[in-house]
């Protein structure tokens, strides 16, 4: 192990521009898969802040008793998908709309707006389908007049969903293999600069896993140096856009540990694959 | 003598090249020294490539030092490394280490503990009459002493056999008469030595034993030098 380490440092002094050059793109490469992870996880509370507001209205009509809406209500709350209920009543509703249409102040006056029962939905159940199950339902019960939840908005949001979560899904896919592409190639270059050396111990009969060992350590350290210069750059810019353009989330401590950890790997993943071409020759024709 | 090494109806047939040995038997005895003879492209490397198992038979049997070509493990391999020495024309040093770090890194990779690294290096250069040049760069020495400090390292697990590949084909005649008697040397504390040359005075000079190669099939095996001149004047491409 002593000397594996030693090896590691000792390619390290020996050419360190080609050890900063692994470490740069394996940086940059995950920079750009964070930057990508950025936009998509900004997306996502986008639409979970919009798809927040989503409710179900159920208009009743004006002579309907308090124990009938309580009923209603009742019924509501026992729905598994609902996440909680609220009544507006006529002069409650009122209020609301004077406050929120000043301009239509005086035309409201003398005006009686039906009160109506509030649905919200737990995450996770807010499609389409869903909620027109649950209008229905609400629609059998005598008192409710109307159901409104802005079907055509909900089917779009809906819709923007999942095209968000395909793209994001490929795109992500696509960005990781760029990278892992990119930084394999890295290491492969590397250790072809080291060729004779894992020749020479060939030659003289390490074992494989002997081979292989300070080369694993090599790219799981510039892996993991690269992970982390990503997490740093992408919280950099993070800062930067939530300073000057609008607030945005970033990573959690589990998700940044995971960028890190992945950069790693693929140092690690990348190293064994091209060490492993050259275990096979040791009595190379020049 | 007991054999150490033996070919049964070794052939070699790559997909792209075609056949690079024919149907070759041979034995060889402990201790015993033998030239492989034969122009550029014949067989020799393909053979000793053979004997390092560095590539296996695409028919026949190859044996060395206890271990079989047919049945040889991958993971065995390395075990058998240990038990051979081997040398390149090119001499395969490590360009950024000095003549004493090239061997010490052959041991050290081996798993030699450090207290025996230091005494066995000094005597491995002392035997390959280098210890003057221990902390000399590749590029700080001639092609012999070069070839001085691979032999050395080849030595470092004490080989029952030395493959060496035209050892002497980048050397002039000064210091390719030296490092074959350095061999010579070698071989006469009991290390069997396998050398490919081409160099047919230099085994005319020796007397011993020779394979002639051509074109992958074996001409001759003997001690003859006039057969040595007919064969490698007929053959060749």
């Amino acid at each position: 192990m002593r000397l594996a380490w030693r090896e590691v440092l000792l390619a390290f002094r020996r050419s360190p521009a080609l050890a900063l050059l692994s470490i740069t793109t394996i940086a940059f490469s995950l920079y750009a898969f964070g930057l990508f992870g950025l936009v998509a996880i900004n997306i996502k509370a986008a639409l979970r802040t919009i798809e927040d507001r989503v409710e179900i209205r159920a208009f009743v009509i004006n002579t309907a008793k308090d124990e009938q809406i309580q009923e209603v209500m009742l019924a509501a709350r026992r729905l598994p998908q609902v996440a909680s209920v609220g009544y507006v009543s006529p002069d409650s509703a009122m209020q609301r709309a004077r406050a929120e249409l000043e301009e239509f102040r005086d035309v409201m006056e003398g005006t009686l707006l039906p009160g109506s029962i509030e649905l919200r939905l737990k995450e996770g159940a807010r499609d389409p389908e869903v909620m027109k199950q649950i209008a229905g339902q609400l629609q059998t019960y005598g008192i409710v007049d109307d159901v409104m939840y802005g079907r055509e908005w909900i089917e779009k949001l809906y819709r923007v969903r999942t095209i968000a979560g395909i793209a994001g899904t490929g795109l992500g896919f696509v960005f990781a293999l760029v990278a892992v592409i990119i930084i394999g190639a890295t290491i492969r270059m590397a250790i072809l600069a080291r060729t004779r050396e894992i020749e020479v111990m060939r030659l003289v009969g390490a074992t494989n896993g002997f081979v292989r060992l300070p080369y694993m350590l090599d790219g799981l350290l510039k892996g993991m140096v690269g992970g982390l210069i990503a997490v740093l750059l992408s919280w950099s810019t993070n800062r930067l856009v939530s300073r000057s353009f609008m607030q945005t989330e970033f990573f959690t401590t589990e998700q940044m540990l995971l960028g890190v950890v992945a950069g790693a790997m693929i140092g690690l993943l990348g190293s064994w694959l091209s060490v492993g071409r050259h275990l096979r020759r040791v009595w190379q024709d020049r | 003598m007991s054999g150490i090494l033996r070919l049964t109806n070794v052939t070699k047939d790559y997909a792209r090249s075609g056949v690079a040995l024919r149907d070759v038997s041979f034995e060889m005895k402990k201790g015993e020294f033998i030239f492989l003879a034969g122009h550029s492209g014949s067989g020799k490397s393909t053979m000793l490539k053979l004997l390092a198992m560095s590539e296996k038979p695409s028919n026949g049997e190859v044996r060395i030092s206890g271990f079989s070509s047919t049945n040889i493990k991958d993971r065995e391999i390395p075990k058998l490394r240990r038990r051979l020495g081997i040398v390149f024309q090119d001499f395969r040093l490590l360009p950024d280490r000095t003549a004493e770090a090239n061997i010490a890194f052959a041991l050290e990779v081996t798993g030699a503990s450090k207290a025996t690294i230091g005494p066995k290096v000094s005597r491995l250069l002392t035997q390959v009459g280098l210890a003057s040049k221990a902390t000399a760069f590749p590029h700080e020495l001639s092609g012999g002493e070069q070839q001085r400090v691979a032999i050395a390292r080849a030595l470092v697990n004490d080989p029952f056999v030395l493959l060496a590949d035209e050892p002497t084909g980048n050397l002039d005649d000064k210091a390719t008469h030296a490092i074959y008697l350095l061999l010579r040397e070698i071989n006469s504390s009991g290390t069997a030595v396998v050398m490919a040359t081409h160099d047919i005075s230099l085994i005319e000079r020796t007397g011993l034993r020779f394979l002639v190669l051509d074109r992958g099939s074996l001409m001759y095996d003997g001690t003859d030098v006039a057969r040595l001149r007919a064969d490698m004047r007929g053959g060749g491409r």
